[in-house]
Order: structure tokens, then C-alpha cells, then sequence
């Protein structure tokens, strides 16, 4: 799964976007993987993550089966952290987002501490990553590097789209809802926030970063990015 | 995937959130509906859509008065108000689509979400990615574009003819070669598409200028975008001497990437080798 290898922007634009993984290697450690994978998410509470995210059971701001009219009064968008942690069920890829480098920099020293045993990686830009391990005394082990995008690259829309849309990298979240919120904002019907969050609720695996949306889309209203 | 036109009343939401495009209202019945050629299974609209459950036949009348005083019935964008998505029932080969598009269904192949590929994410664990080597990610039809298999056949064939090029056997793409020697794929799903696919090959260092140079020109003839990720595993003080000045060299410009800090252990029992590519 590269579902946040190929975000696209330059590296500037990730000083707001720090993803830390836990992953259990299938056949080598995932058995009674579950209580330590939903300890690191409980852990990432204390260093205040914009999204958690099970990679089975989506992402801290989730769709609904049941909604009603009235709800368009009372929607909630704030994430909710806890249906992350008390829905995690099996083995699989847990995150937490944060938005800031200090914060992913102590969670990994938490979790270094806390000696759970699980793969962990980091995906952000390469000095932001390098930076966090530094301060963790925590040598990288491997890197995965991004080439970025080739072959029939006309087929693809604008940066500020492709910013969006590329931070669900399983391609759940359209360019075209991304264009859509865009223009919705630029007209006044919502905030970048509350667009954001729309965007949010199609990754299914709740490493769609909530802040660094908003920015763009507000950069994308007044077309300074 | 389905939409019930029972229950559709056209509100066009849907038409957005389909990431290849392929849910449109059709003027005639005036009811959404799937291409299923281009649908990918990935059930991004099922799954992603919040659910009311409104009376469509109220919705369709309000919709219609609202139109005539040149007013529009809007729904949250995010929501499908009268539940009209239905899963098919996939049979083989359209079974593939889900598998290589929804990210909520593990690979049979390797158990694992997502794209049913682990990279270097655990190889502080497998140890799959050795110094000296590098482990490639050759990943097709994202972001939201879509690839067929017969094009990721042709990326195959001609990365199975580089001399110490193996392709990873706990791969779903590996999973579904007749003959890994050659690259060659099963008939059966190459006029099928997914969302998106990737590829997963290992090699020694000296075999990546190579390799880089058959994927470009191979992509050439390719009605897709390919997107690389190469993995290396560092040195003892977290560096790589090797791969990343090669890579500047070849004239990227890298910046981003996925860092596996070595936290991982594997279970007391379960320390064996790992296991090895399948040489192609």
C-alpha cells in the first residue's frame, strides 16, 4: 500500500503534514499485533493527531448509514478519535496525522519508549522524516522514495486538485469533489474547513489531513498556491 | 455497481465522487447511472456517500417544483439522500476490479489491504530490501486515471527481460503472472480496469539506471500514469550513500518518501529467513 507515498507538492507544502504508521509484517509479528496497534493509537491522543485511521475500518471522520434531514442543521465535522480506537478489530495498518513536526516528534519518541514491536514509518517530506528520527536518536532503517508522476500525465487536473486528491492515495477522494469544494468555497456556500472535511470522510483509511486541505483550498480560493 | 433507479431522484451528487468518472444522469430516464465499463468496483461512491434515507417519490415532486421556480433541491455534497447504491454480486474476472480498487478488501494473494503490498514499510522485520539492493514500486493508474491490464502486461514483459530483475511473490500483481519468467499475466483479466495496480520488482543497485531507463521508455506506450517509489534500506547511521545521489543523477528531484525508523521486531518464534522473490 503507497496510499501516501506519491502526495503531491513540493516540500514546503508538507511542513503541516506528518503521517506516522504502525503496520504488522504479515507471518513475522501480526499475531497478538491488535492490543499493541490500538495502544499506539491511544498514545497518539496525548500529542493532539487531526486524524487517526485503521486501515480496515476507515478514518476519524467517517460517513454515515443513517443520517436525516435535521442533521443538516447539526452535522458534526470534528473527527472522532475514540470510533478509530474502539473499531479497530483485526491486525492491519493503523495512522495517526498530526500537523505539526513537534508533535510527530515526540509521538515517536513515545512509541520508541513504549517498545511495541511494530513496524513504524513516517511519511512526510524526506528532511522533515530525517529530522524526526534525529530527534528520536532513532536511526532510519529504509526509505521509500517518490519519483513523482510520469507516463500520460496530461490525464491528470491542476496542482491545487492534485494536492487534494493525492493525499487519499488509494484514489477514494475524486478530483472532481475536490474541484467541486473548491468552487464551493470560492463562492461562500462553505468554509475550507467544511470542505475539508467532506473531502475527508471518502479515505477510508483516515490519513487524509485535514488541515493542510484547508490550506490549500483557502490558497486555492485567493489562487496563491 | 448498481443504482436503483427506484430510488435515484438525479440530485448529481454521485456524478462528483466517482474518482474514474463513471456515474453520469442520463437526460433520457433521468436517473444516475454507471458506466460499467469505466466502474472500477472500487465502491468509493457506496462506501464514501453518506445514507439518508428519504422518500424519493417526495424528493422527485419538491425537485420539480423547486426546478419550476427556478430553485434546486441540494443535498450535503457528500450524501446520497435516498440510499440508492447497490453492490453487485462480482463473478470472475470482474471480481479483480473490486480487488485491485477497493481499498477495504484484502489481496487473497497476501491478506494485506490496500494495494496488498508492503514495500519497505516492514523491512526492518523481513528484511526483504538489503544494502546494496533496492526495491521498486512501479504503480499504475494513480491518481484517479485507471489502468487497464493489458497495460500493465506490457510493463511486465519488459521489466521480466532485465538481466537480475525478480519480481516480489507476496504481490498481488506477481499473483496473477502464468509464468513469472516472462512477466506474462492471465488472459482472462486483461481487458479488465482498475484503479490502480502496482508492480513490485527488486535488483541490485547497479541494475537501477536500467531499470529506470525500460519503465520510461516502456510508459511511452502506455494509456496510463505511472508513478515510482524506490526503496533502499539505509546504513548503520541511517544513511544512503547509494541510491538517492544515483536518482539525482538520473535528474529527479526527490523530496518525498516513506521512512521505516527500525522499530519493528519480529515474534521470538517466527525469526526465519524471508522467503525469496520469484527470479523472473
Amino acid at each position: 500500500m503507497t496510499n501516501t507515498l506519491h502526495r503531491f507538492g513540493d516540500a514546503d507544502s508538507f511542513h503541516d503534514d506528518y503521517i506516522v504508521f504502525a503496520i504488522p509484517a504479515k507471518g513475522k509479528n501480526d499475531a497478538g499485533s491488535l492490543p499493541k496497534l490500538r495502544k499506539f493509537l491511544e498514545m497518539a491522543l496525548a500529542f493532539h493527531p487531526i486524524n487517526l485511521g485503521d486501515a480496515r475500518n476507515g478514518g476519524a471522520l467517517r460517513p454515515r448509514r443513517d443520517m436525516d434531514p435535521t442533521q443538516h442543521w447539526r452535522r458534526s465535522h470534528q473527527p472522532d478519535f475514540q470510533a478509530v480506537i474502539q473499531g479497530l478489530d483485526a491486525p492491519t495498518t493503523v495512522s495517526a496525522v498530526f500537523d505539526n513536526r513537534e508533535a510527530a516528534e515526540g509521538f515517536l519518541k513515545a512509541v520508541k519508549e513504549a517498545d511495541l514491536g511494530m513496524c513504524v514509518t513516517v511519511s512526510t517530506s524526506l528532511d522533515g522524516a530525517e529530522q524526526i528520527c534525529w530527534a528520536a536518536n532513532q536511526p532510519r532503517h529504509s526509505i521509500n522514495y517518490s519519483l513523482g508522476f510520469e507516463g500520460r500525465t496530461d490525464q491528470l487536473p491542476n496542482r491545487q486538485i492534485l494536492m487534494l486528491s493525492t493525499m487519499c492515495g488509494h484514489g477514494m477522494v475524486s478530483h472532481s469533489l475536490c474541484k467541486k469544494m473548491v468552487d464551493w468555497v470560492k463562492e461562500g456556500r462553505r468554509s475550507p474547513p467544511e470542505a475539508a472535511a467532506y473531502l475527508a470522510r471518502f479515505c477510508s483509511c483516515g490519513i487524509f489531513n485535514t488541515t493542510r486541505a484547508a490550506r490549500i483550498i483557502d490558497a486555492a480560493r485567493r489562487r496563491q498556491e | 455497481m448498481y443504482i436503483n433507479p427506484n430510488k435515484c431522484v438525479a440530485c448529481g451528487n454521485c456524478t462528483y465522487v466517482c474518482p474514474m468518472g463513471a456515474i453520469y444522469v442520463d437526460p433520457a430516464s433521468r436517473r444516475a447511472t454507471v458506466d460499467r465499463n469505466e466502474c472500477v468496483e472500487c465502491h468509493a461512491c457506496f462506501h464514501g456517500l453518506s445514507q439518508e434515507h428519504l422518500n424519493p417519490t417526495l424528493v422527485r415532486l419538491l425537485s420539480k417544483a423547486f426546478e419550476y421556480a427556478r430553485l434546486r433541491f441540494d443535498p450535503e455534497p457528500d450524501v446520497c439522500p435516498t440510499a440508492a447504491f447497490e453492490p453487485d454480486k462480482l463473478e470472475w474476472p470482474r471480481a479483480v476490479r473490486r480487488a485491485f480498487s477497493d481499498p477495504r478488501v484484502p489481496h487473497e494473494s497476501t491478506g494485506v489491504v490496500g494495494r496488498g503490498t508492503e514495500e519497505v514499510k516492514t523491512n526492518d522485520v523481513t528484511g526483504r530490501v538489503k544494502l546494496g539492493e533496492f526495491g521498486m514500486t512501479v504503480e499504475f493508474g494513480r491518481p484517479g486515471v485507471g489502468v487497464w491490464f493489458r497495460d500493465i502486461q506490457r510493463m511486465a514483459w519488459a521489466l521480466a527481460k532485465v538481466e537480475g530483475v525478480t519480481f516480489e511473490k507476496k504481490n498481488p500483481v506477481t499473483s496473477l503472472m502464468t509464468d513469472v519468467a516472462t512477466g506474462t499475466l492471465r488472459d482472462d483479466i486483461l481487458e479488465e480496469k482498475v484503479m490502480s495496480a502496482i508492480i513490485e520488482i527488486k535488483s541490485t543497485v547497479d541494475k537501477l539506471e536500467e531499470v529506470i531507463r525500460v519503465v520510461r521508455e516502456t510508459e511511452k506506450h502506455l494509456d496510463t500514469v505511472v508513478s515510482l517509489g524506490v526503496g533502499v534500506r539505509c546504513d548503520d547511521q541511517g544513511e544512503d550513500p547509494l541510491v538517492l545521489p544515483l536518482l539525482e543523477k538520473l535528474g529527479y528531484r526527490v523530496h518525498r518518501g516513506k521512512t521505516n525508523v527500525g522499530l519493528g521486531r519480529a515474534a521470538a518464534a517466527e525469526t526465519a529467513p524471508p522467503e525469496p522473490a520469484v527470479t523472473a
